[in-house]
């Protein structure tokens, strides 16, 4: 049997607890609706966001399917044979402009991260310098680098004329960033116990770089050079404007003076002309590239996720 | 090894390296070089721009050019005046972003704040896959499926013109550059939410505030600095958009707001322009490097201003 004051403080604490509840336990009736709208609109914010890529998507598809045939790869474009023209010499445009851009890049990246990181102090003012540009340069438009191309390689102090290497160069000067900054998270997650270790142990700094650094980070620089790649892959304003011309019938080389293509431009040459059989051409060149794309993407993912290393 | 065996007892060891490691050094500067490469870039950009540019205000008059609403290089005698096509972009970037700020901050909060981690799980590598979307694809799709099938079903036909049977129009061009933006707000202000300490969170909803207060009134106003960073970098991305303008919008220089109208901005005039068979050092050639100019400066502008304010979250967080 419990005493007295026990069972007053007992009924003290259920009639403190109920009045609790009644004052602050259910929310008002407004504040329910409220929430539940805005919930969903958010809900509605998202379904468009994803609508409008299965749309793209399906609409590629349903539009491109009548012209998917092994000719998309293997004959060249044809303005008097819509049903038998192709991508072939677009693809060997851009399988050797990718070939270009991952030559330059990865060991112009994945230098000047090193420099950035390993070596560079960051209190001097060029290297704060060197940093916020390249942040800069990631952010300027594409058409920009056209515009580089055309004044800089094409014509102006390189001089190289309309030929393949001119437009890689120029893509890979537009992706470089991308890979600086992705080479750059990647080193900078090799943790510093690592450098130390290797340092006391009687290595030199390259030493360090070259043995510890580097293998740890390869894995996500190879992920920041894939997704790279794929931006170049995709790119078509740039090579517009040097000189990837949109109708060549033969295979590109990389110093041909005679004109090269790559696929988004020949997809958007195939996209201006408004008969159907060029649209559904157009849209069987985006069901190609997604899917290249796609699997690029997928692949660079799966690396990261693989390979992520805890320390 | 660096330092050569010392007799016993013999001098007081050398730290230092005994041989001078001129192979180190080479590698050092090699890496600097790579590094320094990027501020050539800009150089490099910068002379490429401003040479021609300075050429052709030596022939147009800078302030007919920079105030001037006709924009007609072809014509005889031609005008360049640049507020035509400075108008079609905004026209673009303007209706794109009144579509995409809304949609990628609302999926934003929901990834942040409603969705389970399964869902964001699934929800963010599908949003990456519409960021790696190539544009000519969005502009392929924004010409052949979002004006037939989208705009003229819905648009009144006489409303401001009406949309009917028109092959062109800012508006098709400005749904497309927002499908393209929406994964770079979404992301980015998704980033700059889940940086708000989860104190926050728990020091409001301790103090009965409901979810969507919340997210609202206390979440996203922390995260501020970032989600304005992810807007202004999506207008710097809109309005240097060229693939979907070029398919979507035409190649009318129009001075207007009017998003049924085909209009032309910047980045088309130069890649229609510059794609042409223009003789290089003609006026036309010229104009292409002033509008890319113009261009240049108004994105770094933006691009600063967001670079800044992610360096301001950052700093306040982290």
């Amino acid at each position: 049997m419990a005493s007295f004051g026990e069972r007053r403080n007992r009924l003290a604490v259920a009639g403190a607890r109920a009045t609790t509840e009644a004052m602050l336990g259910g929310q008002p009736r407004s504040d329910v609706i409220r929430n539940a709208v805005f919930a969903g609109l958010l809900l509605l914010a998202v379904g468009l966001a994803l609508a409008g890529l299965l749309a793209l998507l399906i609409q590629a598809f349903a539009k491109g399917a009548p012209a998917l045939s092994p000719d998309l790869i293997t004959n060249p474009p044809s303005t008097a044979f819509p049903e038998k023209a192709g991508y072939r010499p677009a693809i060997i445009g851009s399988l050797l402009l990718i070939a270009g851009v991952v030559l330059f890049v990865v060991p112009v990246g994945v230098g000047a991260a090193l420099y950035l990181e390993e070596y560079a102090d960051k209190t001097r003012w060029w290297n704060r310098l060197i940093e916020v540009n390249i942040q800069n340069l990631a952010a300027v438009p594409s058409i920009i680098y056209g515009i580089l191309g055309l004044g800089f390689i094409v014509r102006g102090p390189l001089d190289l004329g309309f030929i393949l290497a001119a437009g890689s160069l120029t893509l890979a000067l537009l992706v470089l960033p991308m890979v600086i900054i992705a080479a750059r998270e990647a080193i900078r997650a090799v943790p510093d116990s690592i450098r130390q270790g290797s340092l006391a142990l009687g290595a030199t700094q390259w030493q360090t770089i070259r043995r510890q650094v580097l293998p740890a980070s390869i894995p996500g620089i190879a992920t920041g050079v894939i997704l790279a790649v794929s931006r170049a892959l995709g790119e078509t304003a740039p090579l517009l404007l040097v000189g990837a011309t949109v109708f060549v019938t033969f295979d590109p080389t990389f110093l041909g003076t005679d004109g090269y293509s790559a696929m988004p431009v020949q997809i958007f040459n195939y996209a201006l002309r408004p008969q159907e059989e060029f649209q559904q051409l157009a849209a069987a060149g985006i069901i190609l590239m997604l899917v290249v794309l796609l699997a690029m993407n997928s692949f660079a993912i799966w690396l990261r996720n693989r390979y992520e290393q805890r320390w | 090894m660096t330092t050569a065996p010392e007799p016993a007892g013999g001098d007081p060891r050398r730290l230092q390296a005994q041989s001078k490691r001129y192979g180190e050094r080479l590698i050092k500067w090699l890496l600097a070089f790579c590094a320094i490469l990027s501020v050539l870039t800009t150089t490099a950009i910068l002379v490429s721009l401003l040479l021609p540019t300075i050429e052709f205000f030596g022939i147009v008059n800078f302030f007919d050019f920079i105030t001037g609403s006709d924009w007609s290089p072809q014509f005889e005698p031609p005008s360049f005046g640049v507020l035509a096509i400075v108008a079609g972009t905004v026209n673009v970037a303007l209706w794109g972003m009144l579509v995409a700020i809304p949609v990628g901050l609302g999926s934003a909060v929901y990834l942040s704040e409603y969705a389970s981690p399964r869902m964001r799980k699934t929800i963010k590598p599908v949003l990456e896959i519409l960021a790696g979307i190539p544009t000519v694809a969005i502009g392929f799709f924004a010409a052949s499926f979002i004006l037939p099938n989208i705009i003229v079903p819905i648009w009144p036909g006489e409303f401001l013109g009406g949309a009917e049977g028109k092959p062109f129009m800012a508006l098709a061009a400005a749904l497309g550059i927002g499908l393209m933006v929406v994964p770079i707000i979404a992301s980015l202000s998704d980033d700059a939410m889940r940086a708000v300490p989860r104190g926050l969170h728990e020091g409001a909803y301790a103090l009965g505030t409901t979810k969507a207060k919340v997210a609202t009134k206390v979440i996203f106003p922390a995260a501020l600095s970032g989600i304005v960073a992810s807007v202004v970098l999506a207008i710097s991305r809109a309005v240097g958009e060229t693939m979907i303008v070029v398919l979507a919008a035409g190649s009318t220089p129009q001075m207007t707001l009017n998003p049924v109208e085909p209009i032309q901005a910047m980045t088309s005039y130069i890649a229609v322009t510059a794609t042409g068979d223009i003789p290089a050092g003609s006026t036309d050639y010229k104009s292409v490097f002033a509008v890319g100019t113009l261009l240049f400066v108004m994105t770094l502008v933006m691009n600063v201003i967001s670079i800044r304010l992610v360096r301001k979250y950052r700093e306040v967080y982290d």
